[in-house]
Formats: C-alpha cells, structure tokens, sequence
C-alpha cells in the first residue's frame, strides 16, 4: 500500500513577494511512496527538492492538489491541528545544517525533546531517549554537551531525536552535505539500519550520487516537475538527460557511458564491483 | 581568540552545591546577598568572609578561576576605598595633609565596603553561575516563576527563549571568529585607530553575524516545529528535579546567615558602619 500519495500536488510561496507573479515550486507533482521504501530525490538547488520534503509532513500546506498520508486525506481545509502535528510525528525530519537542529545543550536533553512536546510519560521518555541513542551509537555521548560533538555525532543525535517520536518515516533533506566522509558514511550505514531492520520509511535528498545509488527508487525533481523516476539503475542509464539539467552520474556510470562509443558496454552500470567485473571479463575474452 | 570567553562560567563538579535543586539555589543565592548586605560590623564581615571562604572551598571551584574573577573588580575596590577612606568623616582625626582629613572610621568603612563587594560578587557566582549549568539555571528559573503564570506571563516561552539563547552562545562565538578571519583575509584592520575608528571597524563583522543569526533561527524554529514543538500546553518532562533532604539542609544554612550576621551586628557591635 502506498503510504503517500500525491495528486496534481502544487506550491508557490507568496505571491505578493515582487512582481506579482507567482513562480510555482512545485508544479503539479502526482507521485506514490510505498510503505517501507528507501527513496532518493535528487535536483540540483531550487528545484524545489527541500520544498516538496517539507509538504510531505505539513510544514508546508500545498497551494493545490491532494495529499493522502497513511491511507488518510490531509490536503483538506478542515484538518485540525492536532492532526497536523500526529503527521509530524509520524514523518520525522533531519535536516541539513547539524547546528540548527538541536534545541539544546546537552545530548540526552536534546533527544528527549520532541518525545516532551508529545507529552509523553516522563519515565517512558527516558527509555524512548536510551534506545534511541543506542540505535545510533550514541549511547555513551548520552551526558556530553552537544557543541562539543564532531558533524556526524551531532546528526545521530539528530536522527536519535527523531527516532524518540517513533517515526513511521523519516525525511533526510541534505543531512550529509555539511559532513566529512567519515560522517557520511555513519549517516548512510545509520539510514541504511534504519530502512532495512526497522523499516521505516525513508526519503533521503542529496547531491551525492554514490549516496542515491544505494535507494530502492530515484526521483529526479527539476523545476518543480518530476524529470526521472525509477531504480537507480533506469534513472542513471539516461545520462545525457541527467547532465542536461545540471546533474551528475555515479563514476562508474560516468566511465561506461565516456567508453561505450569504443567498446560495446551495457548502460546504465551503477555499481563499482559490477562494473570491475563487466571489465575484467571484456579484457579476459580478449574483445577489446 | 573569542574561545577563550567561556560565557555562564560552568565548572562541572560533583559538590553539594553542584548537586543542590537549581530552584533551592536560587533562592539560597538571594539569602546570601540579603546575609552580606546586613553585615554592619567588623565581626559581621568576619563572619560572611569565613562563610565565603568555606563555600568556594566547599564547591571545588579552582582558586585561580576566583582569583580571576576578582580583577576586573580591581578599580571599582580601589575607587570605593579612596573614596570612604578621604570622604568619610568621624571623630578620630589620624593625619591630615592640606585639606585632606582622614579619619579612622573612614578607613574601616572602606576595608568593610571592600569585603562587602567582594563577598557579594564571588560569593554568589560560586553559589549560583560556577556551580548551576545553564540549563538547570533556566529550569530553575522556570519552576520558580510559575506562579506568574496565572497572571498571565508565558514563563515557559520565556525560559525557553533563554536556554536557546544559552545553547546557541558557542555556535555564535565559533561563527564570529570564523567571520572576522575572513574579513581580516580581505584586509579588513580591526587594530589601528582612534575608538571611533575601531568601533567602525566592527560593522562588517556584526552586519554577517546579525545576518547568519537571523537564518539560525528560521531554521531552527523550523527544525522545533517538525518535532512538534507548540510551547507549554501539554508538554512534560524527562527529569523532573525534586529537592531532597540535603537540599533543605543546605537552604537552611543559608537562611541561618542572615539572624546571625543580625546577632552579631548587635552583640558584636565594634567598628560598624
């Protein structure tokens, strides 16, 4: 069953800005998520990406079109607030900047935040706050003052804020842009654990195309339109269509698609080892 | 450079103090100063200087930090002595030289008023800022203004906006010297020139700092209302901190200062001022 869907889905920002024309950020968007998927938005910046993640947990109310989240219609007029906020809880987000996410200054303090304005039960927070901060391997910072964390501890501690309000999805909107490889690299197993052992949803946007080859799905958003939708591997076998609008492709699919005028490769290689293998073989057989 | 500012001048510990309930030891603070100022004679002040030697032992809190803390306090003493010790008159006449007369009620009104300030200063920073974490400083405050709530102050917005405040104090300072090392690599001079000059020179670094603070706060107040934060109305708390035993007993102490410092004012009265 999907767990979002989208309809005709449009937003602008206010109209009274200049000029009076109003420039839509997301322009008619119709799309399905399924419950339990790993989905990766890519779009180079002010395609409207960051704003679409903001719709789908009503931070942002879309201007037209329809929103079903979880079987239930919340595009409606006569939803309640505290309907909204039951979808915030539901739909989790972590955002870019590490530093502009935690509310306060001690880590375990910060984790038990949002489980706090839920009005959650003070000894059940304090267990929400422990298992959080050990699914993200955080337990031992539990004391620690958040400014003294390095990037990537401070976005576990994000992502364990999250997790606190036990999530059914959580939205990534850049979490790894700001971080060291290091960083990145914990964020990415820590979604990756999350998605596959807790299955929970997740919608993850970046520029990092290693990091999108990992999701179940792509969705490429240009202009405020959907451009490509698909597996990594449909999405990235369109190379020229990619480039065209500013984005770029895994190495490895960069390789293939410079060498296929020369040898006869099949497109659309997403995978590093797959591609070495493709390679190997060629060179083997002698056909190069 | 701007690292060195350790702003709320928490000394992590583990002593009563830094155990006490925060709420206790705010209204222990208050009982201290009310304590140092009805010292009026010379065995008063001797008696809150011991208390206040006893406390900074008592909270662990280095001897170099109180020392340090002391300076800036250096011209307000010395303007305070000179001026009790030449413009207090009495009736003992020690010297005089010219029109200068000093007595010797004006020398002792200007060591007591030294200790006075003295205590008074170091003394509640050991008690309260040295001792309290900012955030239990804030849950302090907000336990003991909830009765303003029912004339209708936000106290919970209020503390709030305080702790955020407290907890966003690093990430400015971090982000200031980041700006001015990137104005003095375009050749900006933040050294030369008279105060005006100087005080000019600081625009290009406030104009950033006052721009980038703006989109912490947008985002961050962002970030607050994806966690379904809507201020005060059913919310709870992890710990909730309930004085114990210990944390009456020390309030208790503190509450005894003041009929002593009033005994010994009457009983003791030699000196006073």
């Amino acid at each position: 069953m999907a767990y979002f869907e989208l309809e005709n889905i449009s937003f602008s920002y206010d109209e009274s800005a200049e000029g009076g024309e109003t420039k839509k950020v997301i322009d008619g968007v119709s799309l399905e998520i399924e419950k339990g998927s790993f989905v990766c938005v890519l779009g180079h910046n002010g395609s409207g990406k960051s704003t679409l993640a903001k719709i789908l947990n009503l931070v942002l109310t879309p201007t037209s079109g329809r929103l079903v989240i979880g079987g239930k219609e919340v595009s409606g007029p006569e939803i309640s607030e505290d309907e909204i906020f039951d979808i915030r809880r539901r739909i989790g987000m972590v955002f870019q900047n590490p530093d502009n996410q935690l509310v306060t200054t001690i880590v375990e303090e910060d984790v038990a935040f949002g489980p706090e304005n839920l009005g959650v039960d003070p000894e059940e927070i304090r267990q929400r706050v422990d298992s959080a901060l050990q699914t993200v391997g955080m337990s031992e910072y539990a004391k620690h003052s958040t400014h003294q964390l390095s990037g990537g501890q401070k976005q576990r501690v994000a992502i364990a804020g999250v997790l606190a309000m036990q999530p059914e999805c959580i939205i990534f909107d850049e979490s790894t842009a700001m971080l060291d490889p290091i960083g990145r690299r914990d964020i990415m197993s820590t979604i990756e654990y999350l998605n596959r052992e807790r299955e929970i949803t997740v919608i993850h946007i970046t520029h990092n195309m290693d990091e999108a080859v990992r999701a179940d799905r792509i969705i490429v958003i240009n202009d405020g339109k959907i451009y490509l939708d698909g597996t990594a591997k449909e999405v990235f076998s369109s190379v020229e269509k990619l480039r065209r609008v500013g984005l770029d492709v895994p190495q490895v699919t960069d390789l293939f698609y410079d060498l296929s005028p020369y040898l006869d490769l099949p497109s659309g290689v997403i995978d590093i080892e797959e591609g070495a293998a493709v390679l190997a073989d060629r060179l083997k057989n002698g056909k190069a | 450079m701007l690292k060195d500012i350790t702003m709320g001048q928490f000394f992590p510990g583990e002593s009563l103090l830094h155990k006490m309930n925060p709420s206790l030891k705010i209204i222990a603070t208050v009982l201290y100063i009310v304590a140092v100022f009805l010292c009026k004679s010379a065995a008063a002040f001797a008696f809150i200087f011991t208390i206040t030697v006893l406390i900074i032992i008592v909270s662990g809190v280095p001897a170099k930090v109180i020392l340090r803390s002391v300076r800036p306090l250096i011209f307000i003493l010395v303007f305070t002595t000179v001026y009790n010790v030449f413009f207090t008159k009495g009736d003992t006449l020690l010297f005089s030289l010219g029109f200068v007369r000093v007595y010797r009620e004006g020398v002792f009104n200007a060591v007591l008023i030294a200790v006075r300030i003295l205590c008074l200063l170091v003394g509640s920073s050991v008690v309260l800022t040295y001792t309290t974490s900012p955030i239990m400083l804030t849950d302090g405050l907000e336990t003991l203004l909830k009765p303003l709530t029912w004339i209708g102050v936000d106290v919970h917005t209020f503390a709030m906006m305080m702790s955020i405040a407290l907890r966003f104090i690093p990430t400015l300072i971090e982000e200031t010297d980041k700006i001015i090392s990137a104005q003095k690599a375009r050749g900006a001079d933040f050294e030369s020139g008279n105060l005006i000059r100087r005080a000019r020179a600081l625009i290009p670094i406030l104009v950033p700092l006052f721009a980038s603070s703006i989109r912490h706060a947008v985002d961050l107040a962002t970030a607050m209302e994806c966690r379904c934060y809507r201020g005060g109305r059913g919310r709870t708390k992890m710990t909730t901190l309930r004085p114990d035993a210990a944390d009456w007993i020390v309030l208790l102490f503190f509450a005894l200062l003041i009929p002593a410092a009033i005994l010994l004012n009457v009983y003791v009265p030699f000196f006073s001022i």
